[in-house]
This record gives structure tokens, C-alpha cells and sequence, in this order.
């Protein structure tokens, strides 16, 4: 067992300081030669390229600080996320991109495949088609997708991936995501012990911390000291409950869930890619690794997925486990796919569930930090 | 007891003054560059001795210190509505920097809501600017269209609308006939944003500035594809009127 002897806010803000920590300890990693490999969605398996003992980095970025740059080349109205990632590449502001051996993308979304393309210009890129049906025919593309980019992996780094070595790391990350499901379950509790920032700050710095192996260990002992001073009556007291839903919201868009929680409700659930979406299990028992890898990441409900009926099955079962009073789909500006499925899920959360459903469409900027402010004081003063 | 509403719109300032039955008094000023002190300037106006509650609303609601509750302006209106308007399901307010569509359940609280703040071309801004292109303005705008037959204004965009029209005007169009266009183009607008949210048949408070004209009342009604549009001498203060009939169920409690 971990010992803990720092106060909460000071743990939560330990956990987000790992995303700035952790641009020093990549360097240290560079210097002693371990290889870094830059990923961008969760659906890339981070187990294979651990497996080979390199560095993981995410480098989806969060900030408006490079969109400009980026808009030399893309055109402005493409989401804030690919504008932004491009823009760090490509300014090299970002410690992630500058130390990066290879730069890892998916075909995820239609902005981001043809971004990764004119990222090939100037940076190692590969990227592995992730089909977008999860059917069996898409599982087993996906299973060989993976098996290539462990190739593509052993003959870049001039090194062996064992599957003995992917078991371990499927255990591993298997273990990770118990954690932190166990400490975003904490919110089931009403009233809350802590606030949705605290949690959405905790999960996103966790996703940059490289000690994975004593990660679980670490979130598991903040967890037991928030349900024992719940138990001590600690909590945040009574307020409208809110599932955040919807495009990729670290960073910048966080601005939306503090435009929720300053208006007096709290942020129970997120589901969304720094939250509850991506941490599923991956099967141990599968005696095939690859197909075990394969079904696990297919099965996250993004809307890039033609039907998508794993975010619909997850919003049904989360706004019951949470009790959830109202729902808010955060879509970012020109994301496609996420903005047209706002009309399917509004029909799940208004019709199925009966509770109110509030879409925002944003970006990184700060500009419409009032407007989002009356919206969701509206929208609270609704429930 | 009486109580006082204040809603800080973008363009205008509004009070209104409720005794728990009606409507008191109606003051309105424009909002100016300094929201904050015509709030207090009306505030102090309006106070009488047996003000027991005040309630600011509005863009610059977190600017008047006297004030006991601070509300949304998409509640304000939506009890606004209920109380100008009982039985009406679904509340439209075509504001200067942004429109809204509110519906109300039977209580007449708010159950839904979508607002347009994005975009100037559904607003009354873009109304402001074509008269002001035009040589006229929003209050005379009945008479200005009479006899005038619409021009359609293709350009989703406020700024390029205001192109097309120097562009029309260029090309001897009828003054008339552009700002009727205007209005047909924000009207059609507006009905497809409600119709995201609105019942079938929908019955319809018009609230704002611009529910005062005949014509725009009209045109609304023909693209949301119902007889009329219910309109108050008052809708233009109905936020403040809703920030005031809510304060006195809070003051009352």
C-alpha cells in the first residue's frame, strides 16, 4: 500500500503536474536512449509499443497557442484539436513532438487522416488504418493493422516484441484502467465527494504519467482517502448532477465544465476520450493477443465508428450509474461526426431517459467564456 | 410588496416593476458602454420603499451589487412569457446580439432551450444595419416595406448579406424591397432554429424589439407555418418582466 501524506488538492494537483513533469522526464528517457513514441487516440494500443520498453506520449494538444501557424497550411475551419496538434509539430513547441521517434495516427476521424499526411512531410509518421465498422471483418483488419505496426515497431528500434511482453502489458494497463475506473466511480456517490475538475485533471495528467506499472497503486490510495473522508462527511454537497459527453475536451474546453460547476452543479461522469470511454479491458484469457488487443480497442464508442452503438450502450448505462440530471455534449468546432450524432444521442438522453440535453459547439479560444457561461447557468437553473 | 427586475441586454437596459398582480412601470435605456451604471441609474430610479426583491438577468447580470438573485436571461424570459402570455408552449426572442427559442412546459418553467449567439445574420443586429444601409431605421420599418414585394437575400453571413445589398443597391433595387428581404431572410432563419426544438404546432410568444413590427410578426408566423405569433405591447421588457415575477415567488417564499 502507498502511503499518501499530502492533503487532496495537493494529490490532484500532483497527478495534473505530471503533464509538465512529464517533459522533463522524456528528456531524461532521450538522453538514456529509450525510445519515444508519439500516439495520438485511444484507440492505438500503447501496450505494443510499452512492450518494446518505450516511452508512450499523447499528443493530441489542448491549446490554441499554435492554431495560427497551423493555419498557414490547414484551413480555419477545421477542428481546434488537429489544428492545434499540427501546429506544435510543426512550430516544435511541444517537448512530445521534438522527442518523438515515430508519430503514431489512426484513421480515425476524415481531418485527422488527411492532417497526418501533410504531417509525413516533416515528421516520422505511420499510421494504421482503423476501420470504421465494428464488425468481425473490422476486428480482424485491425488485428493485422496491429501486427504490422509491432513489426513496423521491431524493424524501426531494431528489437524483438514477445507476446509475453504484450501479455504483461495488457495486465498492466488492465490494472491502470480498474484504477481509475474505481476513482471516477467515486462520483456515483451522491452528493459528490469532490468536483468533476478535480477528476477530468486527475484522469487527463494520469494519461502523461510514465510510471505506469505503480500508477494503479498511487490512484488506488487517493481513492481510499477521498471514501474515507466521505465517510467522514466530507462531500461537496447536494447539486444537479452533469454527464459531460462529446468530442475530445482536455485543456481549453475545459472552459465548459467550469462554466457548469461555477454555476453550481457538478460534473459526475465524463464520457468522453479523457474519461470513461477508452478505459475498458482488455481480455487475459484470449490466448491470442492481437485479437484480444484488437476487440478491446474497436469496441470504444467514438463517433467515428458507422453505427456507433458502444457510446449510446455506455451514455444508457452511465446516466443511470452517475443519476444524472442533465446531459452536455461538448462538441468541438467542425468536428463532424460527434456534431451529427448529437441529434441520436439527444433522442437517447431527452426521449429514452427523459432528463435535458444541452449541445455546445466551441473551440480553444477564450471568446465565448460568457456566452457558455449564461448557457449552462440556463441550462442548470432548468433542472 | 413590490418587485424589481433588471435586464442588461446587449442594446438595451430594461427594469420593470411587479406588484404580484402586474405590471407597475416599464423603464428602458440603452445599454451604452457602461452596462453597469445604467443597471444602477434604473435601480435607482425605480426603488420605492416596499421593494422587497431584485433580480438582474441579462449580459451584465453580475454587475449590479443591490441585487438579491442573479438569474439567466433564458429563465427571465421564459416566466416573462408565461405571465405575458399564459398557455403559449414555446417562447422566440430575436435579441440584438443573439435570438433564442425557449419551451415551456404547462407550468410555464423552461424544459428546453436553444440559442443562436454565433452568428449575426438571425439577429436584430443584421435588421439594424440594413435599414441603417438603407437610410432608415428599425422603428419605422412597417411603413418603410409597405408595398414592397422581398428580395431574396442569399448570403448566410451578416457581413456578406451587407455586400449583397450595396451590391442590390448598385442595381436600383427597391430600399423597400431590400429591407423586406431582410426580414423574410431573418424570419426564415429564425423558424428553421425553432423548429429544432418546437412542437408542430407550436403556439408562439414573440419577444424583443422586433416583435413590435406588424410585418415581422407576419412573416414569422408564414414560415413556422401557423396563423399568427402572439406579441404584448410589453414583450420587449418581458426578461425584466420575468426577472421580476420571479422574484416575487422568491421573496413570497
Amino acid at each position: 500500500m502507498v502511503e499518501l501524506k499530502k492533503e487532496l488538492p495537493a494529490i490532484f494537483e500532483e497527478f495534473a503536474d505530471k503533464r509538465r513533469e512529464s517533459f522533463l522526464t522524456i528528456k531524461k528517457f532521450k538522453d538514456e536512449g529509450t525510445p519515444i513514441v508519439g500516439v495520438f487516440c485511444t484507440y492505438l494500443p500503447r501496450e505494443i509499443p510499452n512492450a518494446m520498453g518505450a516511452a508512450v506520449v499523447g499528443l493530441c494538444s489542448v491549446s490554441d497557442e499554435t492554431i495560427p501557424d497551423a493555419e498557414k497550411d490547414l484551413p480555419r475551419n477545421l477542428c481546434p484539436l488537429i489544428k492545434s496538434s499540427y501546429g506544435f509539430a510543426k512550430t516544435d513547441k511541444c517537448p512530445f513532438f521534438y522527442f518523438s521517434d515515430l508519430i503514431v495516427g489512426e484513421t480515425t476521424c476524415d481531418g485527422k487522416k488527411k492532417m497526418y499526411e501533410m504531417l509525413a512531410e516533416f515528421k516520422p509518421v505511420y499510421v494504421l488504418e482503423l476501420p470504421n465498422r465494428q464488425s468481425e471483418e473490422g476486428i480482424a483488419l485491425y488485428r493485422r493493422e496491429i501486427i504490422r505496426f509491432k513489426e513496423k515497431l521491431e524493424q524501426q528500434f531494431e528489437t524483438t516484441i514477445t507476446e509475453e511482453a504484450i501479455r504483461h502489458q495488457i495486465h498492466v494497463r488492465n490494472e491502470m484502467n480498474k484504477a481509475l475506473v474505481r476513482f471516477q466511480y467515486l462520483m456515483t456517490k451522491d452528493p459528490a465527494p469532490v468536483m468533476g475538475m478535480d477528476i477530468v485533471n486527475t484522469t487527463y495528467g494520469s494519461g502523461f504519467d510514465m510510471d505506469i506499472e505503480n500508477l494503479p497503486a498511487r490512484v488506488n490510495a487517493m481513492t481510499d482517502m477521498i471514501e474515507a473522508d466521505y465517510a467522514a462527511g466530507k462531500n461537496v454537497g447536494k447539486r444537479p448532477r452533469i454527464l459531460v459527453t462529446g468530442s475530445p475536451s482536455g485543456g481549453a474546453a475545459l472552459k465548459v465544465v467550469r462554466a457548469i460547476e461555477d454555476s453550481g452543479a457538478v460534473v459526475v461522469a465524463f464520457e468522453n476520450c479523457s474519461g470513461l470511454k477508452a478505459m475498458l479491458q482488455t481480455d487475459e484469457e484470449n490466448p491470442d493477443v492481437y485479437d484480444a488487443l484488437a476487440r478491446r480497442y474497436m469496441s470504444i464508442g467514438c463517433s467515428c465508428m458507422s453505427p456507433n452503438p458502444n457510446r449510446l450502450a455506455m451514455l444508457d448505462r452511465l446516466i443511470d450509474e452517475f443519476k444524472v440530471d442533465g446531459v452536455v455534449d461538448i462538441v468541438l468546432q467542425a468536428c463532424h461526426t460527434y456534431n451529427v450524432e448529437t441529434a441520436i444521442v439527444g433522442k437517447l438522453v431527452k426521449e429514452k431517459k427523459g432528463i435535458p440535453y444541452a449541445v455546445v459547439e466551441t473551440d480553444y479560444s477564450q471568446a465565448d467564456v460568457g456566452q457558455l457561461k449564461t448557457r449552462m447557468a440556463a441550462f442548470i437553473e432548468m433542472l | 410588496m413590490m418587485t424589481l427586475g433588471i435586464d442588461s441586454g446587449s442594446a438595451m437596459t430594461k427594469a420593470a416593476l411587479f406588484d404580484g398582480e402586474k405590471v407597475v412601470s416599464c423603464r428602458m435605456e440603452p445599454s451604452g458602454t457602461n452596462p453597469g451604471q445604467v443597471m444602477r441609474r434604473l435601480y435607482e430610479e425605480m426603488k420605492t420603499a416596499d421593494i422587497a426583491y431584485v433580480v438582474a438577468t441579462g449580459y451584465g447580470r453580475e454587475l449590479l451589487p443591490e441585487a438579491d438573485k442573479v438569474i439567466t436571461e433564458i429563465t427571465c424570459h421564459g416566466a416573462g412569457a408565461a405571465f405575458l402570455c399564459p398557455g403559449c408552449d414555446t417562447v422566440i426572442d430575436i435579441g440584438g446580439q443573439d435570438s433564442k427559442v425557449i419551451l415551456l412546459n404547462e407550468a410555464g418553467q423552461v424544459r428546453d432551450f436553444l440559442m443562436n449567439d454565433k452568428c449575426a445574420a438571425g439577429t436584430g443586429r443584421f435588421l439594424e444595419m440594413t435599414m441603417a444601409r438603407v437610410g432608415s431605421d428599425i422603428a419605422r420599418i412597417d411603413e418603410f416595406v409597405a408595398g414592397a414585394s422581398p428580395v431574396t437575400i442569399n448570403s448566410m453571413c451578416a457581413v456578406f448579406a451587407e455586400s449583397e445589398i450595396i451590391g442590390l443597391l448598385a442595381q436600383e433595387t427597391p430600399p423597400g424591397d431590400l429591407a423586406l428581404g431582410c426580414i423574410h431572410s431573418i424570419c426564415r432563419r429564425t423558424a428553421v432554429f425553432a423548429q429544432k426544438l418546437a412542437p408542430a404546432k407550436p403556439k408562439v410568444f414573440f419577444s424583443g424589439g422586433l416583435a413590435q413590427s406588424q410585418t415581422i410578426c407576419t412573416a414569422l408566423a408564414h414560415y413556422l407555418g401557423i396563423e399568427r405569433v402572439q406579441t404584448h405591447p410589453l414583450c420587449q421588457y418581458n426578461g425584466a418582466i420575468g426577472a421580476a415575477v420571479l422574484g416575487y415567488r422568491r421573496a413570497k417564499r
